[in-house]
């Protein structure tokens, strides 16, 4: 306890720096730099570095346990590493849309965001014009007099969002802002968070939505906590090792087994790089990119330490299928 | 139904705080309890002034005990700041005996000891104080009525209740909810929070005191002799600990259940041992140092010092002084558990700027 004080000073102190170097923190953008997390002898991130950059959306993807929900909360400032350096802005620069939402369920749509403006300093007249502006835009705007507690999950999940982008922050870090949310509201949100970016935000949010990823700028994908794939959607594509080819069924032959997935009706194999005969049949996209990222690091560890199988399948089901 | 007791069984073992309470709580009630609950006096406080002090003093009776002689006009004084619960005073046709009446059970002991003294009549000098021979008169409580003794400490309880229970649910559900995190990182300072957060219930509980006390007062005749100033001195700093300890125990709570059981288990010993029920002196000294730490023992002194017996701020000095240092040792822990939540320290250390460039599939150049 009496460590923290300093140790928050410190920490303050660092906020304050990135602050007045925000022209510059601006340009280089900001994000987390070689960053590990320990929740006591479990290690949810280890050694990950992610770039939010002005005017652009960083997306990180990973399936359930990869490790977003902890990278975001020390992007937002929310916990701090174990190792590491994270680059923010002010806290007043920061919107965050937590994995809870952040929403009190027992005020309504207008005495939410009204909260969140007043803990922000917005002046009276500009978070009204913010609110209204975004509550229209939303769709929200019939809803301003419900309890949060009674609205949908998509309305939940916009006015999250709303409250997230109310201050105008320079850093917009936004946890899962699409999970669970019927296409429309999606297609509402996402133009929402285009929205932020064109205003010049720098945008950092996680998704399980491959598809969604695809339209950010960079994308991170985490495995277990670790960086498994990096860069724009179009250099992870073009990286992908070996070739995949798509298959009439699922290969009975259990070490073909370990390197085949499932898109839609599809069955998709993974030939990886020096597999003789192989060609290049089908043109991956960023699903497919992932999951054989996935294969790659499987079969790396199975060749170097001579053990384990099978997981391929799980990769390919946590992350791309 | 089997595999439900199962499931129970299972959740109540992980729940350790929960099993814990259950086992150890009734023990240690137990024990407590035997040893305070007691309306037994064995000593009573007693002061005797005038001419003929001395004389009294010295073949003074059990179960009255000697804590001062004092001029004739000190008497009454002495009683209404407590510092005796009879004074005897001698000089005029017949001696003439003050009981506090707002120490109940102190003044209906007084009462029955006189009585016994007519009865058996030990010494000459003390046989003179029997009702028949002395002037019995009873202060401040002229007719031992409980209501008069109740209210003002089930004023306090209340304000327990308010202020420790309501409160450390209101702060634990934020964090259940999850709105904790998302204040941890707003522009908010911790004090801020922390003070926004228990001044609403501050505003619940002085209207909460307004209306038991206005019902005490109108509706059980509970008199208001002393300053009404003094008075919600006491109780600001009582709500500003009881709230302080809402909020600590909300700090070290991980849900409402918790938070309940925290509260109560602050609530009951205050109701218990804070001499609302059972006298302080009739508790056996391990258990009395245990009400002195106990916000709601001072309270009570204040709360019936100032409506009974109109004590003036000066002799009130001593339950203050406690309540504050209370408040300040509660209020600071508060802070800094909420502080710890709301800003977590952080243990970041540099290290080289980050790759750029694709990063595939068990390259660990980033790392």
């Amino acid at each position: 306890m009496r460590a923290g004080q300093p140790a928050r000073a410190a920490h303050q102190a660092e906020r304050g720096q990135a602050e007045r170097g925000q022209a510059a923190g601006g340009q280089a953008g900001w994000g987390l730099s070689g960053v590990s997390v320990r929740y006591g002898q479990s290690l949810a991130l280890d050694g990950v570095t992610v770039r939010a950059a002005p005017g652009r959306i960083a997306a990180v993807v990973g399936g359930d346990g990869a490790g977003k929900t902890t990278l975001l909360r020390c992007a937002a400032g929310a916990l701090p590493p174990s190792r590491g350096q994270v680059r923010t802005p002010g806290i007043r620069e920061i919107g965050y849309l937590s994995p809870a939402g952040g929403i009190y369920p027992d005020l309504t749509v207008e005495e939410n965001l009204g909260f969140r403006a007043a803990a922000y300093g917005l002046r009276a007249a500009q978070a009204r014009q913010r609110v209204a502006e975004y509550l229209d835009r939303t769709g929200l705007a019939a809803a301003h007099g419900r309890l949060a507690g009674n609205l949908s999950g998509g309305m939940r999940k916009k006015l999250g969002v709303v409250a997230a982008m109310l201050p105008g922050p320079a850093l917009l870090v936004l946890d899962e802002p699409t999970t669970g949310v019927d296409p429309v509201s999606r297609a509402d949100l996402w133009w929402l968070i285009a929205q932020a970016a064109a205003q010049g935000a720098a945008v950092l949010l996680s998704t399980t939505y491959l598809d969604e990823a695809q339209r950010a700028g960079h994308v991170l994908v985490l495995d277990a906590g670790r960086p498994l794939a990096s860069g724009t959607p179009a250099e992870i594509v073009a990286a992908v090792p070996g070739a995949i080819r798509p298959l009439p069924a699922r290969p009975v032959d259990p070490g073909q087994r370990r390197l085949a997935w499932r898109r839609a009706s599809q069955w998709r194999i993974w030939d990886p790089p020096g597999v003789p005969g192989t060609a290049r049949a089908l043109r991956p996209d960023l699903q497919d990119a992932v999951v054989v990222a996935a294969l790659a690091r499987e079969q790396a560890r199975v060749t170097g330490a001579g053990a384990g199988a099978g997981a391929g399948a799980s990769a390919g089901g946590g992350a791309g299928s | 139904m089997k595999a439900m007791i199962i499931k129970e069984f299972r959740q109540l073992r992980r729940d350790r705080r929960t099993l814990a309470m259950m086992i150890v709580m009734p023990v240690i009630l137990l024990v407590i309890l035997g040893y305070a609950a007691s309306f037994d006096v064995s000593r009573i406080p007693t002061v005797v002034a005038g001419p003929s002090a001395r004389q009294v003093a010295a073949t003074l009776p059990r179960p009255f005990e000697l804590v001062g002689t004092v001029p004739a006009a000190q008497a009454q004084p002495e009683l209404r700041d407590g510092h005796a619960a009879v004074a005897i005073v001698t000089g005029g046709a017949r001696p003439v005996v003050l009981i506090d009446g707002s120490q109940l059970f102190t003044a209906r002991a007084a009462q029955q000891a006189l009585a016994t003294l007519a009865r058996t009549g030990p010494a000459s000098a003390a046989r003179g104080l029997t009702p028949a021979a002395a002037s019995v008169r009873v202060l401040y409580n002229p007719g031992l009525k409980t209501s008069d003794i109740m209210i003002p400490g089930i004023a306090g309880v209340i304000l327990v209740f308010v202020g420790t229970v309501i409160t450390s649910l209101g702060v634990v559900r934020e964090r259940q909810s999850g709105t904790l995190e998302q204040l941890a990182v707003m522009p908010l300072r911790p004090r801020d929070v922390f003070l926004g957060k228990i001044t609403p219930y501050f505003a619940v509980a002085a209207v909460d005191l307004a209306i038991v006390l206005a019902v005490g007062v109108a509706v059980f005749g509970v008199p208001f002799r002393g300053s009404a100033a003094v008075f919600a001195l006491g109780a600001l700093l009582f709500v500003f600990v009881t709230l302080g300890i809402g909020v600590l125990i909300s700090s070290v709570s991980q849900n409402q259940g918790q938070a309940i059981q925290l509260a109560i288990m602050t609530l009951l010993p205050q109701v218990l041992l804070s001499g609302l029920i059972f006298p302080l002196s009739s508790m056996v000294a391990g258990v009395r140092w245990i009400a002195y730490l106990l916000p709601l023992t001072y309270f009570n002194e204040i709360a019936r010092g100032v409506m009974l017996r109109a004590e003036p701020l000066t002799a009130l000095w001593q339950p203050f002084c406690y309540l504050a240092l209370l408040g300040a040792v509660v209020v600071t822990l508060a802070t800094l558990r909420f502080r710890a939540f709301l800003a977590p320290a952080p243990r970041a250390t540099a290290v080289p700027a980050p790759a750029s460039g694709p990063v595939l599939a068990g390259s660990r150049e980033q790392s």
